[in-house]
């Protein structure tokens, strides 16, 4: 499948999961909990989620102009 | 542990399930078994369902379910950074990957050697790749079997005596034999079998452990006092002194993840580029799985389990939890986690062998036949090894070995993946990086009595973080530093193999272009 090239800068909305998880200043914190679940868990885990989903969006972007 | 009658039917007869699968294998999607591409590739026919499937039990192997919880149970936090590692992985060859396949399917290859030895036309960067991903592969095998006879164990077979080692003899030579048969068909049939069996055991022990320790609160709470107890008390929430060895060590391992040969081997495979993107939107939900297992180290702490052997944490907690046919269930799921990785592993170590040495050294201008066969009979001799340095050397000496092997296969990002987008890099200068980072890759862990987490010193700070990721950026420079001067030494660059046009994707609809049958055909 050929992509718009243009469509590329599309790839940079991939970075907001590393900015989310590769500074732990960001979420090394107890409260708030869910369910108890110290916040440093459930962040995490709901951003593993979101990572996929935010790749489904580019996905979803950088379809084919065909396609739709 | 004392046998259970129940859980060792259990896991028999699943184990026997899956051997049959495995030998069916050869004859799923059938194609000429006595061409590599198909034996090994299964002629990257495999479409989005059974990719997610065999991606997912590539990568998520019985040592990762083994592992991960005996980290979180002996060191708290700091082992959850397998959650945004494998967060962080999928975005990243979602960008990369499907350039990979295109080139990796137009040209035939089915190694990264392959794309090193075309792109760059260099014999030493191409054994440098080959050599340390074969190297990096044999301890990653030997995991496997690690994790295996920690379940192994736990069923009730005798641990010591002549007949000690004798279950997983026999169960990697069934592996073995259909792997033979059937090439990347049959763990990908396999694989099928263990996903459905690892989300059972995961979905059960998150719902039914809790509910006995008094839901997931009680366990996080309780958790935390057993961590607090420790002769070094480590605290619930990673401390500020973890903080950049957690990142590091999140980054390092997903960039290193998919310079792995299994994980290429798994790449390659899928029938398309639109494959490979569905897959990486997908997957992470392996990621959420493995979330789940190493909270299971939590679970453990919470329960008051106290194993002797850290490895021995989930086995004991599936024991001590559930009711003993379905832990049969759960062993079974590891063991066969084991199996599909094992087998994927060895096919892709037996692909670099007989690509890079035997096609190149020892027998230039084999038929397409004489290659596929030699490296059949290499997956064996490669699970030999593995077999050979599980029963003969210490346990610590391939979790070590492993360690360094982590840090070593990131040494070849660089030519890789940075030979996907750029011819930029000067062959000469990211051999001499290729060098450099597997150098300090091996002395870091060396120096500090084999710790992934190396001290650096930068002035009077103390930046502790990941040996792999401190190497790779050493890598990085040497190679970036030395290409203008190799450049303007006159030291030539070799002929590029490949056409821009090789990585451009087929329009939509376009009849898809005929693979090569091999690399320079």
């Amino acid at each position: 499948m050929l992509r718009r090239p243009h469509a590329r800068h599309w790839y940079w909305l991939l970075l907001l999961p590393y900015a989310a998880l590769l500074w732990p200043p960001l979420y090394a914190r107890h409260d708030p909990t869910i369910a108890g679940i110290p916040f440093f868990y459930w962040y995490q885990f709901v951003w593993i989620a979101l990572s996929g989903l935010m790749t489904g969006c580019v996905a979803w972007l950088m379809r084919n102009p065909e396609e739709r | 542990m004392h046998p259970n009658a129940a859980t060792l039917a259990v896991f028999l007869a699943l184990f026997g399930l899956v051997s049959v699968l495995g030998f069916a294998g050869e004859r799923w999607r059938r194609g000429d078994l006595s061409l590599l591409h198909e034996w090994a590739l299964a002629g990257r026919r495999f479409g989005t369902f059974v990719s997610w499937f065999l991606i997912g039990g590539d990568l998520y192997t019985a040592y990762t379910f083994i592992a991960v919880p005996a980290l979180v149970y002996g060191q708290g936090p700091l082992g959850f950074f397998a959650l945004p590692y494998t967060a962080l992985v999928y975005p990243l060859v979602f960008v990369f990957g499907p350039r990979l396949w295109t080139v990796a399917r137009r040209r035939g290859y089915i190694t990264y050697a392959d794309f090193i030895r075309e792109r760059y036309d260099s014999r030493s960067l191409e054994l440098a790749v080959a050599a340390t991903g074969i190297l990096a592969t044999m301890p990653y095998i030997a995991l496997q079997l690690v994790g295996m006879q920690v379940v192994i164990a736990s069923l009730g077979f005798p641990t010591t005596g002549p007949l000690r080692d004798l279950p997983i003899v026999v169960a990697f030579a069934i592996l073995a034999a259909y792997t033979y048969r059937g090439g990347l068909r049959a763990p990908a049939l396999v694989a099928i079998v263990k996903d459905v069996l690892i989300y059972a055991t995961v979905i059960a022990a998150t719902i039914v452990i809790p509910a006995h320790l008094g839901g997931w609160g009680r366990v996080f709470a309780a958790a935390g006092q057993a961590l607090a107890k420790r002769p070094h008390p480590i605290g619930l929430v990673l401390a500020p002194g973890d903080f950049t060895a957690y990142a590091t060590l999140a980054l390092g391992s997903a960039l290193a993840l998919f310079m792995y040969p299994h994980s290429l081997t798994g790449l390659l495979g899928a029938s398309g580029t639109g494959v490979i993107r569905r897959n990486m939107v997908l997957l992470p939900a392996y990621s959420l799985l493995l979330a789940l297992i190493a909270a299971f180290g939590y679970l453990a702490l919470a329960a008051g389990l106290s194993p002797a052997n850290p490895n021995a944490v989930v086995p004991q907690l599936l024991a001590t939890e559930f009711t003993p046919w379905f832990t049969g269930v759960g062993f079974a799921a590891i063991v066969i986690g084991a199996l599909v990785p094992a087998a994927i592993m060895s096919i892709a170590a037996a692909n670099l062998w007989t690509r890079t040495i035997y096609r190149e050294y020892l027998r230039p201008g084999c038929t397409p036949a004489q290659e596929c066969a030699q490296a059949k009979l290499a997956s064996l001799v490669v699970k030999l090894g593995a077999l050979l340095f599980v029963i003969g050397l210490p346990t610590e000496y391939a979790i070590n070995f492993q360690l360094f092997a982590g840090g070593w296969i990131l040494q070849t990002l660089p030519a890789i993946v940075g030979g996907l987008y750029t011819r930029w890099f000067h062959r000469r200068a990211l051999f001499a990086g290729w060098l450099v980072g597997m150098a300090a890759a091996t002395y870091m862990p060396a120096v500090t009595g084999f710790r992934a987490v190396y001290p650096l010193h930068i002035g009077v700070h103390v930046v502790p973080g990941f040996a792999a990721l401190y190497a790779f950026v050493l890598n990085l420079a040497v190679a970036a530093a030395l290409t203008p001067v190799c450049d303007r030494t006159g030291a030539r660059r070799g002929t590029d193999r490949t056409t821009p046009a090789d990585y451009e994707e087929e329009p939509a609809g376009a009849a898809p272009v005929p693979a090569a049958s091999g690399a320079g055909a």
